[in-house]
């Protein structure tokens, strides 16, 4: 089963990840690896374009969109046996990451 | 949270912990079968304790402390009855490991090496291939006998007194907990890769309608793959297999019509190929070379298979580049089915004519007389050299030799349209 993890919250400028965080989250990315688990991951950029189609006509916006929530930080694409597995894995990075949600989605296809 | 929240989640984390903590119990008890009992104890005081407790902020070392506390408290029971000298030592080990601290202490290689020797033990030689393949998936990707059981398509008890019988196997012969060195790593590697293999063929040959968890096999089968690739990235067989797997997976949603036919690799729907997965394949390949292991025999089968992989249409397919790899292919594991493979090549790539004079040098080879793919290729290119009636009895014959009640159905039309032209 695929599942995609992400954060989600709002595109607010904050400050920058520490030096320790980041190699926190690099030897966290470290073990998907060596777990087998991780098929690809990636960081965001802070700001999206966003592209709207209503009654034929499109539309195009950058951000940020300060109304919704919106796909912050990083996402990771992951193959587990189970959702409880996909969520295990969020929870340990939720923990070196601190405050801040992470979404967990299973990916149907792919 | 509910006890069954708490089971689920406490199911995750075995999933995940599982196969090091058994690795790492095996160090110290050299004795695959007592540290699986012993992980299993760690996993029952779990499911007390967790539901009420919460899940620890470590899990996986407090598995590993409670586990290291069971074997303490069994070498000490078995002390008052008979202490013996091996056990002496093992408690001695046990002391230092606990004084040590917990699994934090190990750094990640050093748990590596506890996988890659649990590996290697997993797949020992001594054992028979499909106690191998058990103790695989039970210990490494830490599957239950009842999971094994219906991937398989055998009963449960089968499974439980194979892996049973495998343990005991490896402790009366005193397997070392070790990676082998020098000649020897060569032909264990083979056997690992074997293993993983075999497991991922077991889910690849499940259809749409088979059970999920017989096709799970194939992300076991990768997973593992993915796990041995960071435990030793110098071996290009291992980069070879998974790139073979990778792109062999990356088929897994066109292969199968929506009848649960098979739908065989040319007339596959393209677009139906899962571009992450050959991506992550052809890297892997490209690994495999850069190690100058080109020519292994898992990388010559993950060339052939990017050949396709690579091409957008059928047309475009490098046929000449895979009848080479054929050949190469053929040198290294000289075999019946892949000189078939190579003529089939031959004739796409060079015409049916020099296809066809390969194919006939193999209707003598006695291993090939009832396999139907023979008389199919065979009748292919006798069909495009407008040799209908002899195509038609070469179709018919295939037919007459296939299991598969939907392949007959092609072969018999294909017999037909050879007597209408």
């Amino acid at each position: 089963m695929r599942f995609l993890l992400y954060e989600t919250g709002h595109a607010q400028p904050s400050a920058p990840p520490s030096q320790q965080m980041m190699e926190e989250v690099g030897k966290f990315t470290e073990e998907t690896k060596r777990a087998g688990i991780l098929l690809a991951t990636g960081g965001l950029a802070p700001l999206g374009t966003r592209v709207r189609s209503s009654g034929g006509k499109l539309a195009v916006t950058d951000g940020p969109f300060t109304e919704t929530k919106e796909l912050t930080g990083g996402f990771a694409l992951i193959e587990v046996k189970s959702r409880e597995e996909a969520i295990e894995w969020a929870k340990r990075f939720r923990k070196i990451v601190g405050d801040g949600e992470s979404v967990v989605q299973e990916v149907f296809g792919g | 949270m509910t006890a069954t929240d708490a089971h689920h989640a406490i199911d995750a984390v075995w999933r995940i912990e599982s196969p090091r903590l058994i690795a790492g119990l095996t160090r110290i008890v050299r004795d695959v079968g007592l540290a699986e009992d012993l992980a299993q104890d760690a996993l029952v005081a779990a499911l007390e304790q967790w539901p009420e407790s919460g899940v620890p902020d470590n899990p996986g070392a407090w598995l590993m402390a409670t586990a290291k506390h069971r074997a303490i408290d069994r070498l000490r029971r078995n002390e008052r009855l008979e202490r013996k000298q091996e056990e002496l030592g093992r408690d001695l080990v046990l002391q230092q490991e606990m004084s040590v601290g917990n699994l934090d202490a190990a750094t990640p290689d050093d748990v590596g090496d506890d996988l890659l020797r649990l590996m290697f033990i997993a797949c020992h030689p001594i054992l028979a291939p499909e106690a191998r393949v058990g103790l695989t998936l039970r210990l490494l990707a830490s599957l239950t006998t009842e999971e094994i059981a219906r991937a398989f398509l055998v009963p449960v008890s089968t499974i439980a007194q194979r892996i049973v019988r495998a343990k005991r196997t490896l402790t009366e012969a005193r397997v070392p907990f070790e990676v082998p060195v020098g000649a020897e790593l060569d032909a264990r590697l083979a056997s690992v890769l074997q293993v993983i293999y075999l497991v991922f063929n077991e889910g690849y040959s499940a259809t749409a309608g088979d059970d999920l968890i017989r096709a799970g096999l194939c992300e076991d089968a990768l997973r593992l793959g993915r796990i041995l690739v960071g435990l030793a990235p110098q071996e290009s067989e291992v980069h070879g297999l998974v790139a073979l797997m990778e792109i062999q997976a990356s088929r897994s949603r066109a292969r199968v019509g929506p009848s649960g036919e098979i739908v065989l690799l040319l007339d596959q729907d393209r677009a139906r190929w899962d571009p992450l997965l050959i991506a992550r394949g052809l890297a892997a390949l490209d690994r495999a070379e850069k190690l100058g292991g080109a020519l292994g025999p898992y990388a010559l089968q993950a060339a052939i298979a990017a050949c396709h992989a690579r091409a957008r249409t059928p047309a475009e397919t490098d046929w000449a580049r895979i009848a080479a790899l054929y050949d190469a292919l053929a040198q290294l594991t000289p075999s019946p089915v892949v000189e078939l493979n190579r003529a089939v090549a031959v004739g796409m790539a060079f015409g049916p004519a020099a296809g066809l004079e390969l194919v006939d040098a193999l209707t003598a080879e006695p291993s090939l007389r009832s396999y139907h793919f023979l008389p199919s290729a065979r009748g292919d290119l006798l069909a495009k050299l407008g040799r209908l009636e002899e195509a038609r009895a070469e179709f018919e014959r295939a037919a007459s030799l296939t299991q598969n009640a939907r392949e007959r159905d092609l072969l018999l039309g294909r017999a037909a349209a050879c007597s209408r032209s």
